[in-house]
């Protein structure tokens, strides 16, 4: 109690600096995985990227960010073995935060590719069973996230699989693609417009202040799907064609059409990371404003306080402006067979499965989400040559990140633990 | 900070060196055209300059085909067989090893084509490199399958191509019956030695459209699997 009286004011500053640190690192570094479908396959230049990533990132994040962030807050632990020493929950999260800050640098430096979200369950487990009690660790709830680490990438595969197997038949096997293209792809627009806001006006706009009935939400989210349907049809009603570029390669006009579309579905994407991505940089930090701002006592029914979204929201935007130019053009150059018709397919299917993800509170990893969501166009014959040696990396670094954040966060638990307490 | 990028999964396709490799096997093919023009004048300088040519084309084909085998490491997940592809790339790589054994055998020898029989050889000649241009016309409709998922309006493009290409090789077979037949009325005439690689000649340009029809054949067979 005396140690979050008396350090109260210290304890919020370093959760909110290393907080904001940790949103500046995903997106400094996550966003271009979001991103690198439309730079690569040259839906996108590298400067509207960015900007609809600022622009979508953090809107997920104030909008659709708050149920992930509550379970990063208190779905992992176990409240009730805190209540007598708040001042251990603070340390804990602190020392999470940092504990994955440091690991996602380590890993950067080294190119390896690790999950934000991976690293800081890894980390809050850690410190709570090791550091606390090994009861102290809900590990139903774990069990149910670890589980949705596999899931989520079969999903977003199969939905990827799906969407691209229908615009196979209802456009490329079709006698005229480019006219078929520009009567369907305004309804994938559509589509991606629907699930987006559906998923954000049900779960996401309580805490703004705008909390809506179901048939309320779905007639907004049906109207949000019809007006962006009418923006892709005005915007390919504007596209111009060459006939002669149809001569060599008979789908590069139709390949426009779907770069349209890319915009829109890079943009759900950026939304979908900012919903699920935010929390694994502020629920920490959301854990120790309450316990310091409530004067210890651990409320579980906590509001969370105003300023933390935005926070998050703001710091993944500064990392984005900051590095994410360079990182993206660093991925961009690497693809040149990923064309929009492709592109699309997986990018739809993985922020429809990472919103939903989002809306059910559950913390996933948008990057594994991706992947499985481009093995299910490639099971669907659609890329030229995937490497599956890069997918055993992914797996790998998943089962190393665990331990490693887990460690790392007992060590930082177990120094804050001797600072405050001397 | 290195980038941990998600986007290594996309490999290296190697359907764009498959169509390159086609282009350069057809280009060398074609370059036979010039060398018999010099051997019908019996110009020998400038043969022997063709054959060079030619040669350089099929080493520019055979170090596509070695990019070709090199980058398919065994951690490829690809829409076909990878053992059919390198079959076909070794299938195409035989038309332009065939080529440059044409011109090989034909300035090793200084083998004159008899006057009277120069304008059905050089029929039956393009004919047979009209089959190859076929089987590279095949090919380059890789890309385009790919966008298409390999089924469908494509599909039968392809597959009319091919039926194309077989009767252009049946067409070829036709012209080398009749080619004999008169080849035969003057070999007496001929040096025998002569007379027999001669003969193998007309063998050997008849392999270039055969070949031609077994990638055709083999670009079937991998479709079929798919």
């Amino acid at each position: 109690m005396d140690i979050i009286s008396s350090y109260g004011l210290i304890l919020i500053v370093m959760a909110g600096v290393f907080g904001f640190f940790m949103a500046w690192g995903v997106g400094a570094n996550d966003v271009a995985n979001a991103m690198g479908t439309s730079v690569g396959s040259k839906a996108l230049t590298i400067k509207q990227a960015i900007l609809i990533a600022m622009i979508f990132e953090f809107a997920g994040a104030y909008l659709a960010g708050g149920e992930v962030t509550s379970t990063i807050r208190k779905g992992i632990i176990d409240s009730a073995y805190f209540v007598d020493q708040p001042e251990l929950l603070v340390f804990g999260m602190i020392s999470a935060l940092l504990a994955a800050g440091v690991w996602l640098l380590i890993a950067s430096f080294l190119g390896w590719p690790v999950s934000t979200t991976h690293s800081i369950v890894g980390a809050i487990v850690g410190f709570a069973a090791v550091g606390v009690s090994v009861d102290a660790v809900s590990w139903g709830k774990v069990g149910g996230i670890v589980g949705s680490w596999v899931i989520t990438p079969a999903i977003s595969g199969f939905i990827a699989y799906l969407i691209f197997m229908s615009a196979q038949k209802l456009i490329f096997d079709q006698e005229d693609p480019l006219k078929r293209a520009k009567r369907y792809v305004p309804f994938y627009m559509a589509l991606a417009g629907f699930v987006l806001s559906l998923v954000t006006i049900k779960k996401g706009l309580k805490h703004v202040g705008l909390g809506m009935g179901t048939a309320e939400g779905f007639a907004w989210a049906i109207g949000i799907a019809i007006v962006v349907f009418f923006i892709g049809k005005v915007a390919i009603g504007r596209l111009k064609f060459k006939e002669s570029a149809d001569k060599d390669m008979h789908y590069t006009n139709v390949e426009k059409v779907f770069a349209v579309l890319m915009v829109v579905t890079a943009c759900a994407m950026a939304f979908a990371h900012g919903s699920n991505d935010v929390a694994n940089a502020i629920g920490p930090l959301a854990a120790v404003v309450s316990v310091v701002s409530s004067g210890g006592e651990i409320a579980s029914k906590a509001q969370l306080a105003w300023w933390i979204l935005p926070l998050g929201a703001f710091g993944i935007v500064a990392g984005l402006a900051m590095l994410g130019k360079r990182v993206i053009a660093t991925i961009g150059k690497g693809i040149t067979h990923l064309t929009p018709s492709r592109g699309f397919a997986a990018e739809l299917a993985a922020a429809s499965t990472v919103v939903l993800a989002s809306g059910t509170g559950l913390p996933i990893s948008t990057t594994q989400t991706l992947v499985g969501a481009v093995l299910g166009v490639g099971m669907a014959r659609g890329i030229a040559a995937l490497n599956l040696g890069v997918v055993r990396n992914i797996v790998v670094s998943w089962v190393v990140t665990l331990p490693a954040g887990a460690i790392m966060s007992i060590m930082f638990f177990y120094m804050l633990k001797g600072i405050f307490a001397a | 900070m290195s980038v941990n990028s998600f986007l290594g999964v996309f490999a290296k396709s190697p359907i764009k060196p498959m169509i390159e490799h086609i282009d350069e096997v057809h280009r060398c093919a074609e370059s036979l055209k010039d060398f018999f023009q010099a051997v019908y004048k019996g110009d020998w300088d400038a043969a022997e300059e063709q054959r060079k040519r030619i040669v350089t084309l099929e080493q520019a084909a055979d170090k596509l085909k070695r990019d070709i085998r090199l980058n398919l490491p065994g951690g490829l997940f690809m829409p076909v067989e990878r053992t059919d592809l390198l079959e076909l790339v070794s299938q195409q790589d035989r038309i332009a090893n065939k080529a440059k054994d044409i011109s090989g055998l034909i300035t090793g020898r200084q083998l004159q084509i008899p006057a009277h029989l120069v304008e059905g050889f050089n029929s039956y000649l393009n004919r047979c490199i009209d089959a190859v241009a076929k089987a590279r016309d095949t090919i380059g409709e890789f890309d385009d399958l790919l966008e298409t998922g390999f089924r469908g309006r494509e599909r039968t493009l392809v597959d009319n191509f091919i039926k194309e290409l077989d009767e252009i090789e049946a067409d070829t077979d036709e012209l080398q019956v009749k080619l004999r037949q008169q080849f035969r009325q003057v070999e007496n005439d001929m040096n025998p030695l002569d007379a027999m690689f001669l003969y193998r000649i007309l063998d050997w340009v008849g392999d270039l459209a055969d070949l031609s029809e077994r990638v055709g054949a083999r670009f079937e067979l991998m479709l079929a699997r798919v």
